[in-house]
């Protein structure tokens, strides 16, 4: 029952006759070479007829390579004609008449050409989304105003909800990268200043640099990963099945009801948990300092107490609530900006991250900056 | 159907079904449910919302797992046979699922050269010339073949998927509530490319549906699905007159019984 597309040609006076036969569907290996031979064998004929009497199967693969066999003779100037087709395939070969598709309009560029506009749109988009950024946060400062002036419009709830999932769930993995952080710092710290017989300032080390950068750097782009990618893989889902839509015909406002809680939430968890970062950074030198350089812990805490001051501690601790809220505002963003597709979430988590984990770095940078200016 | 002497499933039958079982937990969503659907018929499925008609059609393709019953698709049974040869038989079936399920990443003209792609040796051309014909069979304008799914109406996501469905030209054509979301004269037009296909192609058809329009106009008969079973089949019209109280609501309801004199004035 099943074979091969196959044809015969045969020529007379009046033209040629194509005797089709076989099985012409898409799943035929040949089926394309066939339809090729078909007009190569007849190409100059003054007419030509297919004659699909013996065609055993056919579908609309099949029909279309076949017509697009025949209108390609008819363009060379034959007349062309199908004979002895069952009402089925006929009927099929009407639905699958060839038309030639305009192709989708591709301009041939250089690469480097587009190397070039690639950068310069990349260029305005960072121009761009810095000063949406920009507007952005005076959105979210005024909801959290409007809710701080009325209080009975904070949702507590999703506050403390967020409270726990952004503070609470990271406090272990916080705390065990600080005191490994900490603990590394001191060892580096004693192994070089040993060379200098400058061993005992390795604790001093320790205690400016996790206190004024590290427990709070750390924190932060742990945080960025964590929670920013979170808040915006679900924004942008809640987006994409047009909850934001529901949230916003309900007379409700996103900014208050999923921007304002994670804003708050996480600009309160922030300095928690780098206060918790610190804590265990200042620990792990401890240790390492003990066992590594027999720095018993009473004379580390003593050291510690004479190296740093208030505001030290405190250098590292202000920065947070501002990382949070850059956190926060690039991923909510993000989040918003996601488009109907799947593929759309996945470059915006992917974009929150990366700008996040930047802007905390370059702010990090600025306060390095202003701190050094006075003299803090 | 008398439980105490089952009929063997029929392999010449497009679809066969004998003591189908699907439960999730505790609660049976199918129950000895048997049904035959022949080759080149158009099948239709009603039945109340929950009452298992999208749990039926994904366990025939062996997305659902079954607790037990027989299923031959095509006289093969997918889920006794090699994965290989399962995959030969899914190769001949074209679905269209609920949502559409296109693939986000990829525009319309090539989410219907996916399955192309995978199955077929065809030259590019070919094959894009082929996605635009199964577009345009399935009523989509030309520019849509380069757009993201993203960018469709409910309605051209629908045609997009069942182009896509008949990439391959498959033998049985499922389709979940295919007109669902449609406009009417869109529901209207989609039902008579269904039964040209179905004409020209001698395509196997297993339609889920709500559109009572639909089933006068295309169904050769209709499955009645309740409490895990099929409660009656037989063409629409003679259910349309049978007894049983959801189905003489369904029917005769005001929507019903102008479906059925359009279909007969
Ligand atoms: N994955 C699943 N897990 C648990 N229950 C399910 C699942 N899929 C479907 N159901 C249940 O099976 C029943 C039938 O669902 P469905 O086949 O979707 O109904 P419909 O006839 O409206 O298409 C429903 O009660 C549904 O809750
Ligand atoms: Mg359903």
């Amino acid at each position: 029952m099943s074979g091969a597309p196959t044809f015969t040609a045969s020529q007379d006076r009046a033209g040629a006759l194509l005797a089709l036969a076989g099985d012409w569907t898409i799943g035929a290996r040949e089926l394309e070479d066939r339809a090729d031979a078909l007009v190569r064998e007849t190409l100059g004929a003054r007419a030509v007829t297919f004659d699909c009497s013996s065609i055993g199967k056919l579908d609309t693969g099949g029909a279309w390579t076949i017509d697009r066999a025949l209108q390609a003779l008819a363009a060379a100037g034959a007349s062309v004609a199908y004979a002895g087709a069952s009402r089925e395939h006929a009927e099929l070969i009407e639905a699958a008449r060839f038309r030639a598709f305009a192709a989708p309009p591709r301009a041939p560029r250089s690469v480097l050409l587009d190397y070039l506009a690639d950068m310069g749109a990349a260029m305005r988009m960072a121009g761009g989304d810095v000063v949406v950024g920009v507007a952005f946060l005076g959105r979210v400062v005024a909801t959290v105003a409007a809710a701080a002036a009325r209080p009975s419009r904070f949702r507590r709830t999703s506050v403390s909800h967020h409270l726990e999932q952004f503070g609470v769930r990271s406090v272990p993995i916080i705390a065990l990268i600080n005191f490994l952080v900490g603990g590394i710092v001191a060892q580096q710290g004693i192994f070089q200043l040993a060379s200098f017989g400058a061993q005992p300032f390795a604790v001093d080390l320790v205690g400016i640099l996790v206190l004024r950068e590290l427990g709070v750097l750390l924190t932060s782009i742990m945080m960025a990963g964590r929670s920013g990618s979170a808040i915006t893989a679900e924004i942008g889902s809640m987006k994409m099945r047009e909850e934001i839509d529901a949230i916003v015909v309900m007379g409700l406002d996103p900014m208050e009801t999923l921007v304002a809680p994670r804003a708050i939430a996480l600009a309160l968890a922030l300095p928690l948990l780098t206060f918790v970062a610190d804590m265990a950074g200042l620990f792990g030198g401890a240790l390492v300092a003990w066992s590594y350089a027999g720095i018993p812990p009473v004379v580390y805490f003593a050291r510690i107490k004479a190296a740093i001051g208030v505001s030290t501690f405190l250098s590292g601790l202000i920065k947070a609530p501002f990382m949070a809220l850059v956190i926060a505002l690039i991923a909510t963003r993000e989040g918003l900006a996601v488009g109907g597709s799947a593929e759309s979430l996945g470059r915006r988590v992917t974009e929150s991250v990366v700008k996040a984990i930047f802007m905390v770095i370059v702010i990090d940078g600025l306060f390095a900056v202003f701190f050094a200016a006075i003299d803090f | 159907m008398n439980p105490a002497a089952p009929a063997p499933p029929d392999p010449a039958a497009a679809i066969s079904v004998r003591g189908l079982v699907v439960a999730f937990g505790d609660k049976r969503v199918l129950d000895g449910l048997d049904l035959d659907v022949r080759r080149g018929e158009v099948m239709g499925f009603v039945g109340p919302s929950g009452s298992g008609k999208s749990v039926l059609t994904r366990t025939i393709l062996g997305l659902v797992p079954r607790r037990s019953g027989e299923i031959l698709v095509l006289g093969r049974d997918i889920a006794r046979i090699s994965r290989p040869e399962a995959a030969a038989v899914e190769r001949r079936l074209g679905v269209l699922f609920q949502q559409g399920a296109l693939f986000s990443g990829l525009t319309v003209a090539q989410n219907v050269e996916a399955p192309m792609r995978e199955h077929l040796r065809l030259s590019p051309r070919l094959r894009g010339e082929l996605a635009r014909l199964k577009l345009a069979l399935a009523g989509l304008p030309d520019d849509a073949a380069d757009k993201y799914p993203a960018e469709l109406s409910g309605g051209m996501v629908k045609r997009a998927a069942l182009a896509r469905a008949l990439a391959l030209d498959p033998e049985i054509l499922f389709l979940d509530e295919p007109t669902a979301g449609l406009d009417p004269i869109g529901a209207g037009e989609f039902d008579d490319l269904i039964a040209t296909l179905r004409e020209s192609l001698g395509l196997t058809v297993f339609m889920v549906t709500h559109d009572l329009d639909s089933l006068f106009a295309i169904c050769d008969r209709v499955a009645a699905l309740g409490s895990g079973r099929v409660i009656a089949v037989g063409p629409p019209r003679e259910l349309a007159a049978s007894g049983d109280a959801w189905l003489s609501a369904y029917f005769r309801g005001k929507r019903g019984r102008a479906a059925a004199q359009a279909r007969t004035g």
